[in-house]
């Protein structure tokens, strides 16, 4: 099977991209929009054939999956050893991410038609939204970790571009310099990641590096610095490039932020797709954790498991729709970051990489029909916070039930998806850390009741008085909502038992069971939160403002994130800045810029002063010509004779 | 020496082609006359375009009478880089050519560009001096010609004498040259003097006067004072014309002379390499700093960067060999976008100082743009192809050991990003009361500035292209 029409699923985007951004502005805002859905549809299309070629025809080989290379050329040569190529790398956890990445982003642009509908930069918006599709795409099919690196920063530039898509306004403006500055500070650490992989194993080819017999296993393992081996060191240092893309605890901070973004910039990017890069980065990498370095797999496990909980906490509070959003984002992140970390490598100890991936795409459907039925509930009542909402499920039938079901989903309600692959990220936590196990079940608790807080809230409550009627939103933005509900119940229990046929840490296949203890607790934890929340929440009471009271400091610690902008504002501004800036600009203004200042002056003075050479008079010119040669010749003649 | 046949003329296609189109623009001239300015416009572009292609066939190498012409596969691709650039410079010519002060004179244009390729190919492939030396002159007097091609314009004709007048000096010391090479080894064969060339004080003679020669083409400082005269006085395109294809092709050629033929002495013209490479990257960058015009401007950032092409020369490696090439490469495509928007600016307003570039992004976005990736890409500024190319060539310099001359080297680079950047900020930031007004150009110039824009951004990604250059090329060590 030949598979090099692979390409095209980024190289459509990419044209799509250059006609958008070149042409766009140039004709109908339509069209932009036309070129671009017909582009991502078309990658959509051959991603689905991809991967039922993959999977079900060629990809298994005496039982394992292979990885297929089905397009590659050599971009830099270094040496002979070293060198930095781009390619398609297909292997089952690639053709999944194709799969997410193009349904997602194909309902995000049909979304946008009627969301952005009337907007000045419409043309832009696609142009962007394709580029964007074009480096996630890039990213998820690289060969290399190089290849991989271009296309992360590339989706980090595209997603600055689409937070600061409304850059009139401040606030979006900001939100972008956060997220830019945030993940490209983690970037920096992946960075050197690489550099310190490439120099212990001499390649950056993923083929070569997750090898289980390979060398790259042990080359690094001995020489350590702080009791940990360099390869420790190197993994934890690309894990801090992926925990700033996947906005795990300390680096979440810009996630909240990136709200700012048009809200299907938010279904797609925040919620679905760049956000899981960090995620997909150690499942790529996954082999190498598991085997090479130990300690680097634990760190992932206690950051992922602390980020889901500290989310969940915060989510509670916050009174922004979107905002409520983004923080059960990163718990959910953080669910698929600990079951990473907890897999082991084949068969039932290694169900933590498989109930890791499958949460990813899971979560994918329903998160992004979360934000996208936010996005349509925004579109109608013009606000995002819940306080201006309630009775909604009167004006809005269709969102509202799509909303119900993306809701019951991510609360873990069997049988909508969230269920099944939470329940086997539980499995695998119960089989390796009890600690993390029970952290993820509160987790999971919380979870329901924020959800559902945030449901009773919109859609049930007391009815406002609204400006105008809210109204059910176009067909344009009702059908993905539809589509991704759809999604949201079948991505779960229609593969069950199945899933793990597909994707596996050793690429075996494996059959999965449902674990009914485990199960059976989970779904009276998550019961249990929306009670809860229904007695709240459900009716207009003054239990929750009393609740509020009652918590006093704690529930504002909540409110306001823990405090971490804070803190983050006060390390920046006054020791960094203060304590290192400072005293830098100084030197830089009085000595740096002094002696630049010193140099141009003398560069201009030299440049001034041979001016007059350049006469303009021919005999000059053919007097200079033959001073040359002869000159050149005496001076040979002086060295040879020497 | 091979015994000839008629069959073997095929090693010559390049030259054969190139003088059937010069016949037919003659016959298209007679038939068609001069009145029909779009057919002839057309048929001129269709024709070259053709010529062009027929040169990616593939061809068999070899060498005719008795080894005074002789091809490889490294030449054939110098031809064809050749081919596409003056390609371009056609297209990119076509709406000035239409314009009523070149009224009848259309052909003379093609007509005097084809013949000097032809001399350049010759000297690309010559394989004895004297078939060196004719190839030279073909493609040095219509070059004067094509100077003065705006005969009514003082500073034209101005510039066609000068250029005249220069290159014959030039060839008189390189003729001299020649003939002490033949007086002291008896031979002007290039495959006899790679034999027998040793270091007596009458090769050494014969190699700075050739060198100077070529230099002279190269515009290497101290032979350059022609150069900003010259290519201020000649027409826009000619101008673009002769910094870009003449000055690559003569540096090929410089470059090949110095790796066969005097690779015995590459102790000595290393020293030779060394100091004019030094003097020109620095004078260049001096005079550039302060032009006003953007001929004058293009005419000393086009001396700074043969400065730089001599790195890979000097590096005398296989490595500075294949870096060499790829970097003219880039060099035509980066400057012919350059070229092309100054043209086509010149063009429509008559425009050509920097000054009149301010604010060229709001009214023309695409052409400010495309002069953008032109003059990124002169400057080294990834991910342009430039980049990659000055990459490389520091690379190769470093690799044969030249760490001072490479320290030198990224000195004037970054003085050179001074003066690239003032034309950006002109575009981008100087606001203007009355900029250039919005305008739209005819499809040849948009076509040519597509396809250098294409080189520019394309020739960087792929990798390939680098690796086949440097596995057809050869260094001074083998």
């Amino acid at each position: 099977m030949d598979f090099q029409y692979t390409i095209l699923i980024p190289g459509l985007m990419f044209l799509s991209f250059v006609y958008n951004i070149l042409w766009g502005r140039t004709q109908a805002p339509k069209i932009a929009g036309l070129i671009g859905t017909t582009s991502i549809l078309i990658a959509a299309i051959l991603s689905y054939y991809t991967a039922y070629q993959y999977f079900f025809n060629v990809g298994l080989v005496n039982g394992t999956f292979q990885a297929i290379i089905p397009f590659k050329m050599e971009w830099l040569r270094f040496n002979d050893l070293l060198f930095i190529d781009m390619g398609v790398l297909l292997d089952p956890i690639s053709i999944m991410m194709l799969v997410v990445v193009t349904t997602i982003s194909s309902m995000v642009h049909i979304y946008s038609f009627g969301y952005m509908h009337g907007d000045d930069g419409f043309p832009r918006f696609y142009a962007f939204l394709s580029l964007f599709s074009f480096s996630m795409l890039g990213l998820v099919i690289a060969t290399n970790i190089f290849q991989m690196y271009v296309f992360w920063e590339l989706v980090g530039v595209s997603s600055f571009l689409l937070i600061g898509y409304y850059y009139q306004k401040p606030s979006a403006v900001s939100a972008a310099k956060k997220a830019f500055i945030v993940t490209r500070f983690a970037d920096f650490g992946f960075l050197v990641g690489i550099l310190l992989i490439s120099y212990i194993t001499g390649t950056f080819d993923f083929g070569l590096l997750n090898d289980p017999n390979g060398a790259a296993m042990t080359q690094g393992a001995g020489a350590g610095f702080l009791g940990l081996s360099v390869m420790t060191w190197a993994l934890i240092l690309m894990f801090i490039g992926g925990a700033g893309k996947s906005a795990m605890f300390p680096l979440h901070i810009w996630l909240p932020d990136a709200m700012e973004g048009p809200t299907p910039v938010s279904a797609l990017i925040h919620a679905a797709t760049m956000v899981v890069a960090g995620v997909y980065l150690v499942a790529r990498m996954f082999p190498l954790f598991h085997i090479a370095a130990p300690d680097a797999q634990q760190v992932v496990l206690a950051v992922g498991g602390f980020t889901s909980l500290f989310a969940a906490v915060i989510a509670i509070t916050q009174i922004d729709i979107k905002r409520v959003l983004a923080f059960s984002t990163l718990s959910q992140l953080g669910y698929m970051m600990a079951a990473l970390g907890a897999s082991g490598y084949g068969a039932e100890e290694g169900i933590g990489y498989t109930a890791s991936m499958w949460h990813l795409f899971t979560h994918a459907m329903f998160k992004a029909l979360l934000f996208l039925g936010a996005g349509s509930i925004i579109h109608a009542v013009h606000s995002n916070n819940m306080t201006d909402m309630g009775g909604l499920r009167k004006y809005m039938p269709i969102t509202h039930l799509t909303f119900l079901i993306g809701t019951l989903a991510i609360a873990g309600i069997p049988p909508f998806a969230g269920f099944f692959s939470k329940d086997e990220i539980l499995v695998a936590l119960h089989q390796s850390s009890h600690l993390w196990y029970w952290v993820e079940v509160v987790t999971a608790g919380l979870t329901a009741f924020y959800m559902f807080r945030l449901y009773f809230n919109v859609f049930w409550g007391e009815n406002r008085h609204y400006h105008h009627a809210p109204h059910e939103s176009g067909l344009a933005m009702t059908f993905p909502l539809m589509f991704l509900a759809f999604m949201a119940i079948v991505s779960g229990g229609f593969f069950m038992f199945d899933f793990g046929q597909f994707i596996s840490a050793n690429l075996v296949p494996y059959d999965i069971h449902i674990h009914w203890d485990v199960a059976g607790f989970s779904i009276a934890v998550a019961v249990v939160g929306i009670s809860v929340a229904t007695v709240l929440y459900m009716k207009p009471s003054a239990i929750p403002a009393k609740l509020a009271n009652a918590f006093g400091p704690l529930y504002k610690a909540t409110y306001n994130k823990f405090y971490f902008d804070e803190i983050y504002l006060f390390v920046t501004h006054k020791i960094v800045f203060g304590l290192i800036a400072r005293p830098s600009a100084w030197f830089d203004r009085h000595v740096v810029d002094g002696l630049m200042n010193a140099l141009a002056w003398i560069t201009n003075l030299a440049s001034n002063s041979i001016k007059g050479v350049q006469s303009g008079q021919l005999q000059h010119y053919a007097m200079s010509f033959v001073t040359g040669s002869v000159a050149l010749v005496l001076f040979l003649l002086y060295f040879m004779t020497r | 020496m091979s015994i000839m046949n008629l069959n073997s003329f095929i090693y010559m296609r390049h030259e054969l082609v190139l003088v059937a189109v010069i016949l037919l623009f003659l016959l298209a001239e007679i038939v068609v006359g001069s009145k029909n300015k779009n057919f002839t416009v057309n048929f001129a572009a269709g024709l070259f375009l053709l010529a062009t292609a027929i040169g990616f066939l593939p061809i068999p190498y070899g060498e005719m009478f008795g080894g005074m012409y002789q091809t490889s596969e490294v030449n054939i691709l110098m031809k064809n880089v050749l081919n596409v650039g003056v390609l371009i410079v056609f297209l990119q010519s076509i709406a000035w050519l239409k314009k009523d002060e070149n009224e009848g004179r259309i052909t003379e244009f093609f007509l005097l560009i084809v013949s000097t390729l032809v001399g350049m190919d010759y000297m690309i492939s010559a394989g004895d001096f004297l078939m060196f030396y004719l190839g030279l002159e073909l493609a040095t007097i219509p070059m004067a010609a094509l100077a003065a091609y705006q005969v009514y314009s003082i500073k034209s004709a101005e510039a066609g004498i000068k250029l005249l007048l220069l290159a014959a000096l030039s060839s008189g010391i390189m003729l001299y040259g020649v003939s002490m090479l033949y007086g002291a080894n008896e031979s002007l064969y290039f495959a006899d003097l790679i034999q027998n060339l040793s270091n007596n004080p009458l090769n050494i003679l014969g190699l700075i006067f050739v060198f100077s020669g070529l230099a002279f083409k190269i515009s290497i400082v101290p032979f350059h004072f022609w150069t900003a005269d010259v290519y201020e006085g000649a027409p826009m395109n000619v101008t673009s014309y002769m910094s870009v294809i003449s000055k690559a092709s003569a540096a090929f050629v410089l470059m090949t002379l110095l790796f066969t033929v005097f690779k015995q002495l590459s102790q000595e013209w290393t020293y030779a390499l060394y100091i004019t490479s030094v003097l020109t990257m620095t004078m260049g960058n001096l005079f550039a700093l302060r032009q006003k015009n953007i001929k004058r401007y293009l005419a000393f950032s086009s001396i700074a960067q043969a400065g730089f092409i001599f790195l890979g020369i000097i590096a005398g490696s296989q490595m500075g060999m294949s870096t060499v090439i790829y970097f003219l490469a880039i060099y035509i495509f980066s400057n012919l976008a350059v070229f092309g928007v100054a043209g086509a600016i010149f063009n429509q307003t008559g425009k050509e100082s920097i000054d009149d570039y301010n604010g060229l992004y709001k009214t023309n976005p695409a052409l400010a743009l495309t002069m953008t990736f032109g003059l990124f890409s002169l400057a080294g500024i990834p991910p342009v192809a430039g980049f990659f190319g000055k990459f490389f060539l520091f690379t190769a310099a470093m690799e044969s050991g030249f760490l001072w001359l490479t320290v030198i080297a990224v000195v004037n680079t970054i003085i050179s990003l001074y003066y690239y950047l003032l034309i950006i900020k002109a575009m981008y930031i100087i606001p203007n009361d009355q900029p250039i007004e919005k305008f739209s150009s005819d499809f040849y110039m948009k076509a040519g500035l597509i396809l250098a824009t294409v080189g520019i951004l394309s020739i960087g990604f792929f990798g390939g292209i680098h690796n086949y250059i440097f596995d057809i090329s050869f260094g001074i060590l083998n």
